[in-house]
């Protein structure tokens, strides 16, 4: 049995399917067979931050419908042996998403995958509520800016309500704080929401902390996880995320400010 | 703090309010969706029976719970209108 993580936020543009794609790469790298679904039906963008646009031929939607199978439309990632995609439908029908194809799909790519990402799309919508419905972990990314954080604690909310483990009654989803898009600096002169900030507000178990890296728009321009840009510090900090989560103890990094000179400290403070 | 800054004036230090306005709000909307689910309806039917007797508008009651470590208060606040307005009018014969 695969176990499935879900990518959430609720807010859009906070970075999911850039985390889902180095996440998913770095479980593969630990040599686990891993699999990223897209659920943004209509909006597909995994396949863009992955690099395999080109070579999509089949989505989820045709594997549900069974116009497909898995293997047609299951995508083997080139630089790693372990990662597949199967990309979201550009189709405007948002229907075509139902809970037992999905549970049918999960559960197929449950036989052989050790890991399945899924990658929600932004919103309360069928696709971010399927996304997250089988669930064994949640990932929720949330950016220290209070939108964000107020709907991160909404999706805490539909987690804890709306999933199969919910309605079982058993082990509840285990979920996981990723902050992203993190200025230490910023934090540190009171312009910016600190780790420790959205952490009390939240409490939840935090995962890791993204800087705010050149390095982020770097990687999605290249089609190429930022996760594989090892000498980065968004690189290194999710493959922090990847080893912590896989029960490493792994130490915080990029959560204080780096030390300035005194010239520029002189003139930006 | 910069140099510069200290001329420039005082800072504001905008993610302490940021950080209060957000606890104020997640407390708030965790209350709203920890209620029980029949809430809503537990209120709706009440004031059917209310509205038997009484004539109030749609938004007379508000039923609220509150939890505290120990107990669940439910509590039920129904506004009555002035009295000449109370009875429902009767037809004359």
């Amino acid at each position: 049995m695969a176990r499935i993580i879900v990518v959430t936020s609720g807010k859009g543009g906070v970075g999911k399917t850039t985390t889902s794609a180095a996440f998913a790469t770095g479980l593969a790298l630990k040599g686990f067979r891993t699999a990223v679904i897209d659920f943004d039906v209509g909006l597909r963008n995994l396949d863009l931050i992955m690099g395999c646009e080109r070579r999509v031929v089949y989505d989820f939607v045709n594997v549900i419908n069974q116009e497909a199978t898995l293997n047609q439309a299951l995508i083997r990632d080139k630089r790693c042996d372990n990662l597949f995609i199967l990309p979201a439908s550009q189709t405007r029908d948002k229907e075509s998403l139902t809970k037992e194809g999905v549970e049918r799909v999960l559960g197929e790519l449950g036989e052989t995958f050790d890991y399945i990402v899924c990658d929600s799309p932004a919103g309360i919508e069928r696709g971010a509520t399927l996304a997250m419905y089988f669930a064994d972990d949640a990932i929720v990314v949330t950016n220290p800016e209070v939108s964000s954080v107020r709907d991160s604690d909404r999706m805490l909310g539909i987690l804890a309500s709306k999933s199969r483990r919910a309605e079982a009654g058993g082990e509840p989803i285990k979920e996981y704080l990723l902050l992203t898009r993190y200025s230490p600096q910023r934090a540190k002169i009171g312009e910016m929401l600190s780790v420790d900030d959205v952490q009390e507000i939240l409490s939840l178990h935090l995962l890791g902390v993204i800087p705010d890296s050149r390095a982020v728009l770097n990687a999605s321009n290249a089609g190429s996880p930022v996760i594989l840009d090892e000498k980065s510090d968004a690189g290194r900090a999710y493959d922090d995320a990847v080893r912590r989560y896989l029960g490493e103890d792994v130490p915080h990094r990029f959560i204080a400010a780096e030390k300035k000179s005194f010239i520029s400290r002189l003139f930006r403070g | 703090m910069g140099l510069l800054d200290y001329f420039r004036g005082s800072r504001t230090d905008s993610a302490a309010v940021a950080k209060e306005r957000l606890q104020i709000l997640v407390a708030h909307e965790r209350a709203e969706r920890n209620k029980p689910d029949y809430l809503p309806l537990l209120q709706k039917e009440l004031l059917e029976v209310i509205r038997k007797y009484v004539n109030v508008g749609q938004d007379a009651i508000t039923v609220t719970m509150e939890k505290d470590d120990n107990r669940e208060v439910l509590e039920l606040n129904v506004v009555l209108p002035d009295a000449i307005e109370s009875r429902p009018k009767r037809k004359r014969g």
